[in-house]
């Protein structure tokens, strides 16, 4: 019997086997053959196509759609993958809404783009089902390069130098490559193990070796990375996480959105992994509400997102933001916590209303108080140390267009590098286009 | 509501919507069916002489093609005429049209083209009590190698004997179904008049292959491997049909005689568009073979909405009103001068109008780095090709250069004089204005 919604404290089996199988199962499930071709024949084929353009890796979309409407969804994957190696995680997880489909000259001409995800989604999985990889190794260029992080940037970067023929090390910190494919996102949005089964296809281009529990900082040093190979690529994304600086954080269910995501992602049963009855998450990105969402999906009964600023200006999409409404999860706009209560675990928090004078947040002195037996910071992630002697922009590794760092021999790229928006899209570009750079530097 | 009722050759029918000679009429159940849907007429499919029917193939009948989102746009079919016994056809005839005495009921026929063939069958028809007759020397498959239906079609002689023979032996109005596989409508139409005919109805399908099996190496429809062509039919036929029957409607030795038009009726606007170039009224199959006989509801709602918008009365109002607008290429003025015109409001940036321009016409079309399109005067021929191409209907127009402006394009004052082809300077063989 399911432990009910209403049971106080952070528990586990709310919900049933059956309930949690229906709540994380597929958020866009896959197209048939029908509805692609159906969805297909809506594009124009516009020329200089905006989709194109607000594709951060630049995939040509009106060529992809119409081999997808000619019968060969094969060659379909081949374009998109040739920009984007990842191009089947990005189908399920890009903020399409604000990308290509935002872009999309149905949404301006009827408010209902063509759905360049899905349709993105329909022509990868047709070829990855097969098995198939459709790229080849370049002969060796006895050059070697390592890649330090296994998430989008890493991958990409890898893939394309491999290709390339170089050959690449991949370190891990963790046991598993994949990054926040593979730790963070929500699961309804990665079904079926794919960051893994994804991950295994693109290492079928061969010449990459994966080397996991290696950090850097730790066993692993930038100046030993640049002495042992021809160029370094640091794909290390954001591993510190912003404190609350509210009084109370210190208490018993108070915890790092990522690192429960983390957890529920790699979680065997989903029965098992305690959640909430009243759970409140701070902040207004992805991660907020994805965590929001998946602690409502466990069973949890009240969750809210408290956000300090507008609904305009939270990072998450209007999508997303539907999306955790339509799962029964409040959205608080202008509020910022003021202090968590509770007798060593965390019972209800604070938070107080918010102003914006001169771009600034201020308190308004009006509060309220909310039960809360968990508390989520979903308050933005920061690089983890300085590596080597890098210059920094704002808290990140600071590069050029193509990914270099202030230091000769050293790229850097992902969510750790200036620059672009933090989304595995962006990701992925910023890694191969620094495989590119590397490439012309070891070659020219 | 307009009184949408037509006489064609004295024949009633309650709108000018009959299905055409095709499956969709091959027997009783279908047609009784087609009457209950509201369509005006039937033309029966066609009846092959007494004896063993005909036999069809067992495998596929139909090929195809299809627009964005599998819309059939054009279907073909190798069919041949009815393969039921001569008898239950007349017998089912006569009863229907006993049944619906208001509705048109026109028998298609084909016999081999002996006169002995045409005087048995033809009293059989007429005792069914129909309306009239229609000749079927148009089925471009099948029956051709037997040296009927277009092998007849296409000899104009033929046309007119047997037409002449059909005139001789029944005593109600015949209708002469041309094929449109030749290289000029206008002559078996011509032949078909001589022969007394009541009035022409075109055009029967084209000789066509819808597509090829590349697993097989065949075309399609494919039976046992091999295939062959087809009669094509359905929209895509619509504009073939239109200058065949404005041929005709134009054509000095032929001008008034009665046309039933065919080919790719789908709504309302094409049934008042062929009817506009001279047809009395229209045939349709393709539409109700893809959709089912209650298409013919909305070509009733449509036509009765636009003659009561232009307050026509009678169908006879309208029927022939285009044909003095058709005319010959060198008779076109060429003092007419007009610009495409792109509405920034409509523009949804897809950026086809520029494409095609800028790829394959006159590089006429600018684009701006925020994706604004806008014509250049100075390059645009008004080609049109612009408005065909862009997914917003009249985001782009062709706007008219009034007498006394400039032409952009050629830096001259556009006339208002009319002017064509055969007084201009460039044709050798042009006559001075005097």
């Amino acid at each position: 019997m399911a432990t009910s919604h209403q049971a106080s404290g952070i528990q586990a089996a709310r919900l049933d086997a059956a309930g949690i199988a229906e709540n994380f199962s597929d958020l866009h499930p896959a197209y048939d053959a029908h509805e692609a071709a159906v969805a297909a024949d809506r594009c124009y084929f516009c020329y200089d196509a905006p989709c194109m353009t607000a594709c951060p890796t630049s995939i040509d979309i009106p060529q992809f759609i119409r081999e997808i409407q000619a019968g060969h969804a094969e060659s379909a994957a081949k374009t998109i993958l040739e920009q984007n190696i990842l191009g089947g995680m990005c189908a399920r997880v890009c903020p399409t809404e604000t990308l290509c489909e935002e872009a999309c000259v149905r949404e301006t001409a009827e408010g209902k783009p063509v759905e360049i995800g899905r349709l993105q989604r329909y022509a990868t999985d047709t070829l990855m089902e097969k098995g198939e990889h459709p790229f080849k190794r370049a002969a060796s260029t006895g050059k070697k390069v390592a890649v330090v992080g296994a998430g989008p940037a890493g991958l990409a970067a890898a893939h394309r130098l491999a290709m390339l023929g170089h050959d690449v090390v991949v370190y891990d910190a963790k046991s598993k490559a994949g990054g926040l494919n593979e730790f963070g996102i929500a699961a309804y949005k990665s079904t079926n193990d794919f960051a893994a089964r994804e991950v295994d296809w693109l290492l079928q281009i061969g010449g990459i070796t994966m080397d996991y529990g290696k950090k850097l900082g730790g066993e692993l040093s930038l100046d030993g990375l640049t002495s042992a190979y021809d160029a370094v690529f640091l794909s290390i994304g954001l591993a510190g996480v912003n404190a609350l600086r509210a009084p109370g954080e210190d208490k018993d269910g108070v915890r790092d959105a990522v690192e429960f995501i983390a957890e529920l992602r790699q979680a065997e049963d989903l029965t098992a992994l305690p959640v909430g009855r009243n759970v409140v998450v701070i902040g207004g990105g992805m991660t907020a509400v994805d965590a929001a969402v998946q602690s409502k999906l466990l069973g949890a009964e009240n969750v809210t997102i408290a956000y300090r600023r507008s609904r305009e200006d939270m990072g998450a999409s209007r999508f997303e933001q539907d999306l955790a409404a339509s799962k029964g999860v409040k959205l608080m706009f202008n509020v910022m916590p003021k202090a968590v209560f509770g007798n060593g675990a965390a019972a209800e928090i604070e938070l107080e209303y918010t102003q914006v004078a001169d771009g600034k947040v201020a308190g308004t002195g009006e509060t309220e108080r909310l039960a809360a037996d968990q508390v989520f910071k979903a308050i933005g992630q920061t690089l983890e140390g300085q590596p080597g002697a890098l210059e920094l922009e704002g808290r990140k590794i600071k590069v050029s267009d193509t990914g270099r760092t202030s230091m000769a021999g050293v790229w850097a790229g992902g969510d750790c590098a200036s620059g672009g928006e933090d989304l595995t899209v962006t990701a992925v570009a910023e890694g191969r286009d620094a495989a590119m750079d590397i490439h012309s530097s070891l070659m020219g | 509501m307009a009184d949408l009722t037509t006489e064609f050759l004295g024949i009633k029918s309650p709108n000018p919507f009959w299905l055409a000679s095709a499956p969709p009429t091959d027997k009783e159940y279908n047609v009784r069916r087609a009457f209950e849907a509201g369509w005006g007429g039937v033309v029966w499919k066609t009846l092959g002489s007494e004896g063993p029917p005909v036999v069809n193939v067992n495998g596929p009948r139909y090929g195809a093609i299809w627009g964005a989102d599998r819309r059939l746009l054009g279907l073909n079919n190798i069919e041949l005429i009815t393969d039921r016994p001569l008898q239950t056809n007349l017998e089912e005839i006569t009863r229907v049209k006993k049944d619906y005495p208001d509705r048109a009921v026109i028998v298609s026929i084909m016999v081999p083209c002996e006169e002995q063939a045409w005087k048995d069958i033809l009293p059989q028809v007429e005792a069914t009590g129909a309306d009239g007759i229609e000749l079927n020397f148009g089925c471009p498959h099948g029956m051709a190698e037997r040296g009927m239906g277009s092998a007849v079609g296409q000899v104009p002689e033929y046309i007119q004997m047997v037409t002449e023979w059909c005139k001789k032996y029944y005593s109600k109005p015949v209708i002469v179904k041309l094929t449109p596989n030749i290289t000029d409508i206008r002559n078996p139409a011509r032949a078909a008049n001589a022969g007394n005919a009541d009035a022409v109805s075109l055009i029967n399908t084209i000789n066509s292959i819808t597509s090829v099996d590349l697993d097989s190496m065949a075309p399609e429809p494919t039976i046992g491997g091999k295939g062959t062509h087809g009669g094509y039919c359905g929209p895509a036929v619509k504009p073939i049909a239109l200058n065949m029957v404005a041929e005709i409607a134009r054509d000095p030795q032929t001008r008034g005689l009665p046309i039933s038009a065919i080919g790719g009726v789908t709504t309302w606007r094409d049934a008042a568009e062929f009817m506009a170039l001279g047809a009395g009224n229209v045939q349709v199959c393709t539409a109700a073979m893809t959709y089912g006989f209650n298409v013919v509801k909305e070509m009733i709602s449509g036509l009765s909405n636009w003659m009561d918008e232009k307050g026509y009365t009678s169908t006879q109002d309208f029927i022939g009103m285009a044909v003095p607008n058709v005319t010959d290429w060198q008779y076109l003025d060429l003092n007419y001068v007009t610009k495409a015109k792109i509405s920034q409001d409509d523009c949804i940036k897809c950026g086809r109008c520029f494409a095609a321009c800028e790829d394959t016409s006159h590089q006429a079309i600018a684009m701006s780095e925020d994706r604004v399109f806008t014509v250049k005067d100075d390059e645009c021929v008004a080609c049109n090709l612009c408005v065909n191409v862009c997914p917003v209907e009249n985001c782009i127009t062709m706007v008219e250069v009034p007498a006394g402006q400039i032409d952009e394009r050629t830096g001259e004052v556009v006339s208002g004089d009319y002017a064509n082809w055969t007084t201009h300077p460039n044709n050798p063989s042009a006559t001075a204005a005097e």
